[in-house]
């Protein structure tokens, strides 16, 4: 049943990727493109946790944590770009 | 053998004290100096019985670099004592000398730190028992006398000749370096003892002429040997006391201690005789001939010295053990009366302003001591009997007239050898008669010249008075030391020779007796010939050495601009070709590029993932115009590799693939601001082919490289590292405690080359103003929020769980994925955050923002931690760790290793901040100003 799961989820995960990558490389617009990169790394965050249990180990975990906590920032500092050009003012 | 270590290093020690008591007073810092020789000079003495009497060879050596052969080893044989007293002592006067000499305005703890500097290096060339050792002393010699001849900076002639000694003497320094590498690896040693009892080794080696011809080099140029010559004349721009030392005592005088030193080694071929002999001789007569018609006192005496060091060389070639021993007799004679007479005519310069000989004259009014002084030495250097220098240069006559190598022509050695003897004593006269006799000048007689103070007398009657003992008792005075270094130089058995003043009416007394009439005569009827000489068309060495300089500065220059012509691509395709092309070769060559080892099965969302990094990079490239695009396609890459990396086992490379991949982003986007948001198109046709082929080849390249390795079974290192992971380094994370432990050094080198480059950004963006882009690419004004509320407070709410995470990361680091540099860049990204969201001001309010120091500690941390295994008797950062059980976490692992990373986790903190908040503050300070 496990197994089953997995599967199905690594499936998923996979096409939600490959949608993904896909915005970021037509776009059209800057915003597109952001928005679809950060969706990429929340679906890293899936996808290593998904293959931790698929190893069963937890040796994966903080891959995930990390994207988790600063994955974000890159999209920050576009995001702040965008509105003011100057990203530490 | 302490003894011999004293003596050189002494000076080389004693270097540093004139510059630290200049305060103290011109006196202070002439007795400091002279002190540390004076007693250096005695120890010398103290080894005379053993050395000079008993014939023992002193030898002293502690390793260096023992590995490429090179020995801090010191001998003391004869030939090294008589050098050694030659620098030592007739430094010691000259420093008695330069203190009188020098006026109050010139800095005498510069000039002393200098001499003594210099003196270690001429003591460590004479007394080197290495052949490498001595090119090193070698080399030292060259430096510290192109700062001493350019002591008067400020002159551009003082500058002018320093760099032309400097680079000729450098050039025969390199040329003696190849030289001595050769002999080395013919010989398997580079132990002088070694090589001088492997003569025949040497001599029959098919390399010999190379060998032979590159360490003549470096004895030609140093000795100012024609065509090498004309740096010295020009080198008289230095100060009296210098030229007095270095020009005709000790620099010019190692040349031809190397042709002694390698005599038992090199001499003895007809390629020696013939280069050494005819060089010799050529320089002889043409220093003779320049001497006489110098206007300038120093200038006529640096030819003369020239023309004598001809003669020492020319002495050499003739390869008769007699003919050494006159060589080194004529060095030792020489030494004595060209030092006195430099010292006079410093003296002459002193009191009367000029060193013009037509605008002096019946000096002997005024300064009639300094007139009796230079008489004297005029005369030996003439070689008037009852003095040193006839007698050496009767030895020369008579080794001039016996040569019988020349074949038919073996009359012209002696005649050409009287001529040069008939200009000696011409320009000997001239030197004494045109300054102290004669009228006197009108404006001279205004200026009423007077004897210097007696101290600065002193050194010059010390030497007169030698040339004058050395000449009556020779065999007293002189005969044991001359015995002792031509033994030395001979390495055998001593010719038989008697140094008496009268051998009987024989050829060499009817050549002086020719010599001395023949020379009054050119002096008495000179003006034909000063005529002569300035039709002579006379190259102007200055002139011609400058032009040859810019030549090459020019040939250099267009070879740089050929190679790096400011654009970073065609630098770095010079060096990426090669790597290009040998990688090709390499895997061309090797047709089994796959191996036995199956390949890993494939699952499809690795080929998902695989085909989504393709097209990303492909798009990097095509988009690369629109920058921030191009940024948003190369993070898809970074992603996908950072997965790559877990999908293959390597937690370690995914978590710092990812913190970097942050960094680069925000680096990125920091210095974006300031470029057009669309790059323009500046490539040529032929430039993106180039690109397109190097590109090809390298990933090509890389990836055959990559799958060899991989699909080919063999023991490799990472079995050493696994194995000894846990007990060596006390660390279950292999790839953290090779950072940290088995190559700790390199890990300390790479934050080092870090910290340093942090400081460099830093400093290049100083002062930097940049123009800022008042609308966004779209042409739309920037929005007015600077910090939006919402990213305000989800900042500050990361930032304690990002430090939480990166101490997590950095104490597990030892035993699990993660470490210092992992958990740096955690930490810097939280900071740089707060940047972001909150603003430098509000930042720098709360934080102490000071990054230097941060840096600096990081680093200081590393080593200290490296030093402190040095410290316990280990080698240098070998790592220890204990287990303790602490009341809750249980067993916990404390690792000196830990520490270390500690500094690479400050280090890596340091430098990100330094450079983002450096790159960030710059606009801040133009807003501020523009608004």
């Amino acid at each position: 049943m496990l197994s089953f799961a997995l599967n199905a989820a690594f499936v998923m995960v996979g096409i939600a990727m490959l949608l993904g990558s896909w915005r970021v490389l037509v776009g059209p617009s800057l915003t597109d493109r952001v928005l679809a990169l950060d969706t990429l790394y929340i679906n890293s965050i899936a996808l290593i946790v998904l293959f931790g249990i698929y190893l069963g180990t937890s040796m994966y975990f903080e891959a995930a944590l990390l994207i988790a906590l600063i994955g974000f920032v890159s999209t920050v500092a576009v995001a702040k770009y965008l509105l003011r050009g100057d990203i530490i003012e | 053998m302490s003894v011999l270590f004293a003596i050189v290093l002494l000076p080389l020690i004693a270097a540093l004290l004139p510059r630290l008591v200049q305060s103290m007073g011109r006196s202070t810092v002439a007795i400091v100096t002279a002190l540390p020789v004076l007693l250096a000079l005695l120890l010398l003495l103290g080894t005379a019985p053993s050395v000079l009497v008993d014939g023992e060879l002193l030898q002293a050596a502690v390793p260096w670099l023992p590995q490429a052969g090179l020995m801090l080893a010191f001998r003391l044989d004869g030939l090294a004592w008589l050098f050694a007293l030659l620098i030592l002592g007739i430094g010691l006067l000259v420093i008695v000398y330069g203190h009188y000499y020098l006026e109050k305005s010139d800095s005498g703890g510069r000039f002393f730190s200098l001499l003594l500097l210099f003196m270690a290096a001429m003591l460590g060339v004479v007394c080197s028992d290495n052949l490498l050792l001595l090119v090193v002393f070698w080399e030292l010699t060259s430096i510290s006398s192109f700062l001493l001849i350019g002591y008067w900076s400020g002159q551009a002639a003082a500058r002018k000749g320093a760099r032309m000694a400097l680079t000729l003497t450098g050039a025969g320094g390199l040329a003696l370096l190849a030289g001595v590498i050769l002999i080395g690896q013919t010989v398997g040693s580079y132990d002088l003892g070694t090589v001088l009892a492997s003569g025949d080794l040497i001599r029959s080696h098919a390399l010999y002429p190379l060998m032979l011809v590159l360490v003549l080099l470096g004895v030609f140029t140093k000795s100012a040997q024609f065509p090498f010559h004309f740096w010295l004349p020009h080198a008289m721009s230095a100060p009296t006391p210098v030229s007095a030392y270095l020009h005709s005592a000790t620099m010019v005088k190692a040349g031809v201690f190397l042709l002694a030193r390698f005599y038992p080694a090199l001499a003895g071929t007809d390629l020696w005789f013939v280069l050494v002999s005819s060089i010799g001789l050529v320089t002889l007569l043409l220093g003779a001939w320049m001497a006489l018609f110098r206007h300038d006192l120093k200038g006529l005496l640096a030819y003369s010295t020239i023309s004598h060091l001809g003669l020492i060389t020319l002495l050499f070639g003739l390869s008769t053990r007699l003919a050494a021993v006159a060589a080194v007799f004529h060095v030792i004679n020489h030494a004595t009366f060209k030092a006195s007479l430099f010292m006079a005519a410093g003296i002459i310069d002193h009191e009367t302003g000029t060193r013009d000989i037509r605008k002096l004259g019946g000096l002997r009014r005024y300064l009639p001591h300094t007139m009796a002084l230079a008489t004297v030495a005029s005369m030996a250097m003439a070689g008037v009997p009852l003095l040193n220098g006839f007698l050496s240069k009767e030895m020369f006559f008579a080794e001039a007239a016996d040569t019988p190598l020349y074949g038919s022509l073996n009359w012209l050695v002696p005649t050409l050898a009287t001529i040069a003897g008939m200009l000696s004593v011409a320009y000997s006269l001239r030197f004494v008669h045109d300054v102290f006799f004669g009228p006197v000048p009108a404006a001279l007689v205004a200026h009423a010249p007077h004897e210097p103070r007696r101290l600065m007398r002193v050194p010059v009657e010390v030497l007169v008075l030698l040339c004058l003992a050395v000449g009556v008792f020779p065999a007293v005075v002189v005969g044991p030391l001359l015995a002792a270094a031509a033994t030395a130089t001979l390495g055998g058995e001593l010719p038989e020779y008697s140094l008496a003043i009268w051998h009987g009416l024989n050829v060499p007394f009817l050549m002086s007796l020719l010599a001395l009439t023949g020379g009054v005569a050119i002096y008495v009827w000179r003006a034909p010939l000063f005529a002569l000489q300035r039709r002579w068309p006379r190259p102007h060495a200055p002139a011609i050495f400058e032009q040859a300089v810019q030549a090459l500065v020019a040939v250099a220059g267009r070879f740089v601009r050929f190679i790096d012509n400011g654009a970073l691509q065609r630098y770095v395709s010079w060096l990426m070709l090669p790597v290009a092309l040998i990688m090709l070769a390499a895997m061309a060559s090797r047709p089994d590029w796959l191996g036995e080892h199956a390949l890993t099965p494939v699952d499809g969302l690795s080929i998902l993932a695989t085909i989504v990094a393709v097209l990303a990079a492909l798009a990097t490239v095509v988009l690369r115009r629109q920058r921030l695009v191009a940024l948003l396609m190369i993070s898809v890459v970074g992603l996908i590799v950072s997965l790559a990396f877990l999908r293959l086992s390597a937690p370690d490379l995914a978590l710092t693939q990812l913190s970097v991949e942050v960094v680069t982003v925000l680096l990125l986007m920091l210095a974006m601001y300031f470029l057009p948001s669309r790059g323009v198109i500046e490539s040529t046709w032929w430039d993106r082919s180039r690109d397109l082929f190097l590109s090809l080849s390298i990933g090509v390249g890389v990836g055959l490289l990559a799958l060899f390795a991989m699909t080919h079974p063999g023991a490799t290192i990472s079995t050493f590292f696994i194995d000894n992971s846990i007990p060596g380094g006390g660390g279950a994370n292999v790839v953290n405690v090779i950072l940290v432990d088995f190559r700790g050094f390199d890990t300390l080198g790479e934050i080092t080359v870090l910290a340093i480059a942090a400081a460099g950004i830093y400093a290049l963006l100083e002062n930097l103003g940049l123009c800022l882009p008042i609308y966004d690419p779209e042409g739309r004004p920037w929005a007015k929020d600077r910090s939006p509320l919402v990213l305000q407070m989800i900042s500050r709410a990361v930032l304690p769980i990002a430090l939480l995470v990166a101490m997590y990361i950095l104490v597990r680091g030892h035993n699990m994925p993660g470490g210092g540099f992992i958990a740096g860049l955690i930490t810097a990204v939280a900071l740089v955050l707060q940047y972001v969201a909150s603003g430098v001001h509000w930042v720098h309010a709360r934080v102490p923002h000071n990054y230097h120091p941060l840096v600096a500690f990081g680093v200081l941390l590393a080593g200290l931690t490296g030093l402190a295994s040095l410290l316990l008797g280990y080698p240098f950062l070998t790592s220890t760790f204990e287990y303790i059980y602490w009341p809750i976490v249980g067993k916990f692992e404390l690792a000196s290793a830990m520490l270390f990373d500690l500094g690479v986790y400050i280090t890596v903190v340091g430098a990100t901040l330094l450079i983002l908040a450096r790159l960030g503050k710059l606009s801040v300070v133009e807003q501020e100003e523009g608004n």
